[in-house]
């Protein structure tokens, strides 16, 4: 060997410019990629965190509180003003759509339209009436139908109606407001020789007009106005009909007309209340005095909808009456609940002066004597904003349309504009959680239902239907995974053969992958009518199987050790296969006869009929089959990981101490990997509580709250699937839907955290041993 | 060798037996299950053979046609409650639900008929079906064929065999008719309405930029003008087109004995199943399945193909895979390789998992509210005011429900590229490193190329999940039918603004929304099997890779 031979060093420089500049373009790609990847990073971090904020960021203006602030004109709040020329007050006021132009309607029988904003009239109409009459009284139809009435000491009656025209010449908004007369010009009477009006209510309706009045000797007159149409002519015929209502014993302070035209209600000073039913005019009946309250009657007025009567007092307290009907089907006037100003704004006992209803929703507000005006949401039962705004009484009140503007008048004539920040008073966590009276129940009830035919309507948000629903279908979910699950996961890591497990576990694993929208359409289509017409034999299928099986295996094990029969261990599982079908097979004709025998051939009819349960056919068991098939892999992955890796010397250990492997199996394998079957559980149960087609297409989707098995459910999911895409952005409705994605997201996150947490926890362990 | 049942309990054997019966029976409820979807939904194309019987009513008798949809054993207890009598002992009776169709002749598609009110069954040769494109399917007996006023073939001058031929040809004709009408009306015409809608964009986005010169509007109307003429040509074409495709129609016997004339132009195709040989149906079948995956929905979705379903799946998903993949292997890269390992990230690895496990529902919410309204709403804003009221972005479209199911996915790619790049061994790298790579280039040339199967099985996944998610959509995208796909040969080609089809909410919809679920639930187990084969295909891909990739690992690390 040469030692001596060198191999020389090639010549080489590293510091030549272009290597240099090499050099310098791979620092800056490490940098860049550097920089590149970790804001890719972050930036997928942050769009999970995202999911969290936005949820969030929907969901919290529910639960803003209110505000009241003064109107701003042109960036500069409004001051407030009188009316030039006008000093009477008012027995009406109220606001058109854009909050533009305002109403007042004066005890002369004058209507003002004057800017709600500056006080400048814009029109003054004298509302037509006789020479030499005066208005007596005034009574409105309601807000949304804009008919009122005005009573005249001579015994007659007009009634009108408020008119806004929008037109955009030049495009230029510009309201023109007028009044007309839907009945004709000249005045109605109420009855001969009636005298002075003292007190009116009126009702208008797509069929006519009923009109109530009181005069001195505290008689009431009733009148019917039919409106036909001759269908030749197509002209409206007006037939008017009197009738006399059993007179009142003391002065009335208000009458009023429920919208049916059957219910009228007479209050008087002392709080107490008559009603009268007008079902069969003929024949009126006073169908009951009830005492309203303890003080005296300050402002009485329906709610949006005409069926919630609130009754304000001198005491400070409003109460909201309708009518329910009782067990023996009669209807009763009941007290639903009162409302009290508690805040720290004005004291709970100062008298109230006036009431004012929003025109669109179930709200109302308060105002007393010592300029206090308080916000409230009927349905929730809450208190949403109480504020003073001035330091006079308020006798007069309106909300505009969209219940975004509040006009105030106090007892100087000073009229004031508001700007009202009130975007979703009915909600409250009482009322999404807690029992609600709603109007036309009998009791206080957990109801979910967002919308419906009519404009009147009172939406019913209560999460409890839906929550109850999830937690129904994804208990009987879990009912049918987790024994098959955890079980077949035992059997899979512990018993089986490794050749057999090979296949068995990502088959069964593949049932993950299968899509739920498939197994929602076969429980919808195949397995419900399956159901139906089968009750008894999945009811028999559940005793004859572990049954059949246990006989099968003990004959099993009769068989020796050494015949050619026996199987290699760890194969029973596919020898049970046939077994199992076969079971099945049996048990159809079993059922008939079981239910020929006990259940007069059907056992289906038999629960309706004689247990009285009702069957709907897309039922909890159903969904609790469908669901529990799509829960079992992920229930079953998990276990068997979790088995299956708890470490070996223990195991042999057990056995070779002389335990059998079933001994070896409950005392040393079980215990060790019960966190990872805890973990897979919650999870299982994160996957039912969220899974929306099964739920969607096997349920009927009634939000009732049953726990009985034959009947269906609406979860959180199915629910937001079905509604989501109607809701009006931004409406309550819409953030309750996003508040329900909340609720899921945080029971999902927490659970699943919870279930990661054991599982890290144990992989420790498993490490340690 | 005999054992007690006691000594048997106590070895807890019983108890073994029992976890293997629950190993039994999850594999056959998912074999069951499969064999259900596949038997429900391959039967739906062989062409049954009709059946012509007398039906015994309880007032009179009537003859019955069509094919046997359903069989069921009834309980005569609730026959007996229907006013059916029936000998003591008997406890079932065999109903048949069969498919009458001509729904134009009798009003409803499905009969149920008990099978012993059936005399004098037969599978007359001569029965043919019709499948039209309204109305449902026709059975009966042909008895002329007439092109306008005039009968061209009948029984009466010739055999059963020319005229079927007559009808035959006819239908043919009708078809090929049908195939350029449907070229004009789709594509030609279509991109007419697309040219005239960008004309209108244009001019309304001059207008509103203040810049609607009079020389702009005069040039406007030019091109208009030049849409309006072409569009005058084509219609004038399609007039006469259309005379000629309605000029046939065919005299034909109804199972009530009333001739009923149905136009040509309405029969998609006509075949005489009970004549049919083994042959002649596995060809019938083999034309069933094609157009099924090949051809548009009719009859409000109930028949005809799901092509569009398909194609706005793929879309879906294949864009989705392009949004979630640098993202997925990026976030991976980022907690693999470059953060620092500790208390952060373990939380961060905990928060990925559980995102798995969120219900995608929650996705969809969240994908209406900030990609759609706040996003997209913003977008249409900035860039569309054009067109504005109508929303653009801000509305549900293939751009959003990709993107939401790519944030819906992305747990699943960065889990298995995580996975793979824990895989890598040490070595490997740090032999990069030594050779003097930088981080950046050791990432490129060594650790991403050796973990893209990972990365692969990853995607397939990811892929599979949201070729299957259906909830999500339904808020961010999808709709029963879309007039267009979301590709086609208008500027800019690929739409991501366009509602799309897709086959879960298809299943969905058909099988629940649709008037006449009787007449769908075959398609709609064809569909689900359909999707349950693309999805099984895929995953059986994933884990193949996946075995793949351990088995080279493993060798790597020997």
């Amino acid at each position: 060997m040469d030692t001596n031979t060198h191999t020389l060093a090639p010549e080489l420089d590293f510091d030549t410019p272009a290597l240099a500049r090499h050099r310098k373009f791979r620092a800056l790609k490490e940098r860049m990629t550097t920089s590149a990847v970790g804001a890719g990073g972050m930036c997928v971090i942050v769009a999970i965190m995202l999911i969290f904020i936005y949820l969030l960021y929907e969901v919290v203006p529910l639960f803003k509180a209110a505000e009241i602030s003064q109107w701003e004109q042109f960036g500069k709040p409004v001051q407030a003003y009188t009316l030039e020329g006008s000093n009477t007050p008012a027995v009406y006021l109220t606001l058109e759509e854009q909050n533009e132009v305002a109403l007042k309607i004066d005890t002369v029988g004058n209507a003002l339209f004057f800017d709600a904003a500056t006080g400048h009239i814009r029109k003054q109409v004298e509302i037509n009436r006789p020479a030499n009459t005066e208005v007596s009284s005034f009574a409105l139809d309601s807000e949304s139908s804009r008919v009122f009435a005005l009573g005249l000491d001579n015994g007659q009656i007009v009634v009108a109606k408020h008119n806004y025209k929008i037109s955009y010449p030049d495009d230029i908004r510009t309201i023109a407001p007028s009044i007309s007369y839907p009945y004709g010009e000249t005045p109605m009477e109420i009855g001969a020789d009636f005298g002075e009006i003292k007190h009116l209510a009126v009702r208008n309706g797509d069929d006519g007009l009923v009109l109530v009045g009181s005069n001195k000797d505290q008689k009431l007159g009733l009148l019917i106005l039919s409106k036909e149409e001759n269908f030749m002519t197509e002209e409206v015929e007006l037939s008017s009909e009197f009738y006399k209502l059993p007179s009142l014993t003391s002065e009335p302070v208000k009458l009023l007309i429920a919208p049916d035209m059957r219910w009228i209600y007479a209050l008087d000073q002392a709080g107490n209340l008559s009603l009268f039913d007008i079902k069969d005019p003929q024949n009126p009946q006073l169908q009951a005095v009830h005492k309203t309250t303890t003080g005296q009657i300050t402002d009485v007025g329906f709610l949006l909808g005409g069926t919630s009567l609130m009754i304000a007092d001198d005491q400070g307290r409003v109460t909201q009456w309708f009518l329910v009907r009782d067990q023996d089907n009669q209807w009763d006037l009941k007290k639903v609940r009162s409302f009290n100003n508690d805040s720290s704004q004005g004291s709970p006992t100062t008298p109230l002066s006036t009431l004012a209803m929003e025109h669109r929703r179930k709200g109302f507000a308060t105002a007393d004597n010592q300029g206090v005006v308080t916000l409230y949401s009927a349905t929730a039962g809450n208190q949403v904003l109480s504020q003073q705004l001035t330091n006079e009484n308020i006798r007069s009140m309106a909300f505009s349309p969209r219940a975004n503007a509040l006009l105030t008048e106090d007892d100087q004539g000073t009229l004031s504009f508001w700007q009202v920040d009130n975007k979703h008073p009915e909600v409250s966590w009482a009322a999404l959680w807690q029992e609600i009276w709603y109007e036309g129940y009998d009791k206080p009830d957990f109801v979910w239902q967002s919308s419906a035919a009519t404009n009147d309507f009172e939406p019913k948000y209560s999460l409890m239907p839906l929550a109850f629903g999830t937690l129904k279908a994804a208990i009987y979910a879990m009912l049918m995974a987790t024994p098959l699950a955890i079980c077949g996961a035992i059997y899979t890591a512990y018993f089986m053969a490794p050749a057999l497990r090979r296949k068995i576990k990502p088959f069964i694993e593949l049932m993950e992958a299968l899509p739920t929208v498939i197994l929602g359409f076969l429980a919808g289509l195949w397995l419900a009518p399956f159901v139906e017409t089968n009750l008894a034999s999945i009811f028999t299928l559940l005793l004859v199987v572990p049954i059949g099986t246990l006989v099968f295996a003990y004959f099993w094990s009769q068989i020796p050790d050494d015949s050619s029969w026996q199987l290699p261990d760890g194969w029973d599982a596919a020898l049970l296969i046939p077994v199992i079908i076969l079971l099945v097979w049996l048990s159809m004709p079993l059922s008939t006869g079981i239910e020929n025998l006990f259940f007069d051939g059907d056992l289906r009819t038999y629960t309706t009929r004689e247990l009285g349960i009702t069957y709907d056919q897309r039922n909890a068991l159903v969904v609790g089959l469908a669901m529990g098939f799509a829960v079992i892999p992920t229930i079953f992955s998990i276990t068997e990981d979790a088995i299956f890796s708890v470490p070996r010397h223990l195991t042999e250990g057990s056995l070779a101490l002389g335990a059998t492997p079933w001994q070896t199996l409950t005392r040393v394998v079980l215990p060790t990997a019960s966190p990872g079957i805890f973990s897979a559980l919650m999870i299982g149960m994160g996957r039912a509580v969220g899974e929306t087609m099964i739920v969607l297409m096997a349920t009927g989707n009634t939000p009732i709250m049953d726990i009985n098995i034959f009947e269906g459910m609406r979860t959180l999911a199915a629910n937001i699937a079905v509604e989501m895409p109607e809701s009006e952005v931004g409406s309550s409705h819409f953030r309750i839907l996003f508040l329900a994605a909340l609720v899921l997201f945080m029971f999902t996150f927490v659970v699943n955290t919870l279930a990661e947490v054991v599982r890290q926890h144990l992989r420790q362990k498993y490490g340690s041993l | 060798m005999k054992i007690s049942v006691n000594k048997w309990f106590a070895s807890g054997s019983p108890w073994i037996f029992l976890n293997a019966a629950a190993v039994a029976i999850s594999v056959i409820m998912v074999a069951g299950l499969l064999i259900l979807i596949a038997v429900r939904g391959l039967g739906h194309f062989w062409p049954a053979d009709i059946i012509e019987a007398e039906h015994i009513g309880k007032t009179q008798t009537t003859r019955v046609i069509g094919e046997i949809a359903d069989h069921r054993e009834v309980s005569t207890d609730q026959l007996r409650d229907a006013g059916y009598s029936f000998p003591a002992e008997q406890e079932t009776a065999s109903r048949l639900l069969l498919k009458v169709g001509n729904r134009d002749v009798g009003g409803a598609d499905f009969r149920w008929v008990l099978e012993r009110e059936l005399r004098n069954s037969r599978y007359p040769e001569t029965l043919f079906a019709a499948e039209r494109t309204e109305w449902g399917n026709f059975y009966g007996y042909l008895k002329e064929v007439k092109e306008g006023e005039t009968t061209v073939a009948s029984l009466t001058s010739a055999n059963h065999q020319d005229l079927w031929n007559a009808l035959q040809e006819r239908i043919a004709r009708a078809r090929q008719l049908h195939e350029q009408i449907y070229e004009i009306e789709k594509h030609e015409i279509g991109t007419i309405n697309h040219g005239l809608e960008r004309l209108r964009l244009k001019s309304r986005s001059l207008e509103l930029k203040g810049e609607l010169t009079a020389a702009h509007q005069a040039e406007l109307a030019a091109d208009r003008a030049v849409f309006d003429q072409q569009y005058k040509g084509l219609q004038a074409r399609l007039s006469e087109l259309y005379r000629a495709f309605e000029r046939d129609s065919m005299i034909a016997e109804a199972m009530d004995g009333s001739l009923v004339e149905v136009k040509i132009s309405k029969v998609v195709r006509a075949y005489l199943p009970n004549s049919m040989n083994v042959v002649d149906k596995i060809g019938f079948y083999c034309a069933k399945l094609w157009e099924f995956v090949s051809d548009e929905p009719r009859e409000a979705n109930t028949e005809g193909g799901v092509f569009p379903a398909i194609f706005g799946t793929v879309m879906m998903v294949l864009l989705m895979s392009v949004l979630v993949t640098p993202f997925g292997v990026i976030a991976a890269v980022y907690l693999r390789e470059y953060a620092k390992q500790g208390l952060v990230t373990r939380i961060i690895r905990i928060a990925v998992n559980n995102l798995a496990g969120v219900p995608s529902i929650v996705y969809g919410v969240f994908g209406l509210g900030f990609f759609i309204y706040f996003l997209g709403g913003n977008i249409d804003q900035l860039f569309f005011p054009e067109a504005l009221p109508a929303p653009t972005f801000g509305t549900p479209g293939l751009l959003w429900a990709s993107l939401t199911l790519a944030l819906l996915t992305v747990p699943v790619v960065i889990v298995a590229t995580e996975e793979g790049l824990s895989r890598i061994p040490r070595s490997l790298r740090e032999g990069s490193l030594a050779l003097g790579a930088t981080k950046a280039e050791t990432l490129w040339r060594v650790v991403l190329p050796m973990s893209s199967p990972a990365i692969m099985t990853g995607v397939i996944l990811a892929v599979a999940r949201a070729a299957g998610e259906v909830a999500p959509l339904m808020l961010v995208g999808v709709v029963k039918l879309a007039p267009s796909l979301p590709l086609d040969g208008n500027y800019p080609f690929l739409h991501l603004d366009q509602k799309f089809m897709h086959l879960g909410f298809h299943i969905y919809d058909v099988g629940f929304q649709s008037p006449n679920v009787e007449a769908a639930r075959p398609l709609v187990y064809a569909t689900a099997l359909l999707l349950v084969a693309v999805i099984a295909l895929l995953n059986f891909l994933a884990v193949t890779i996946r075995n793949r990739l351990r088995e080279k690992y493993k060798a790597l690390e020997n």
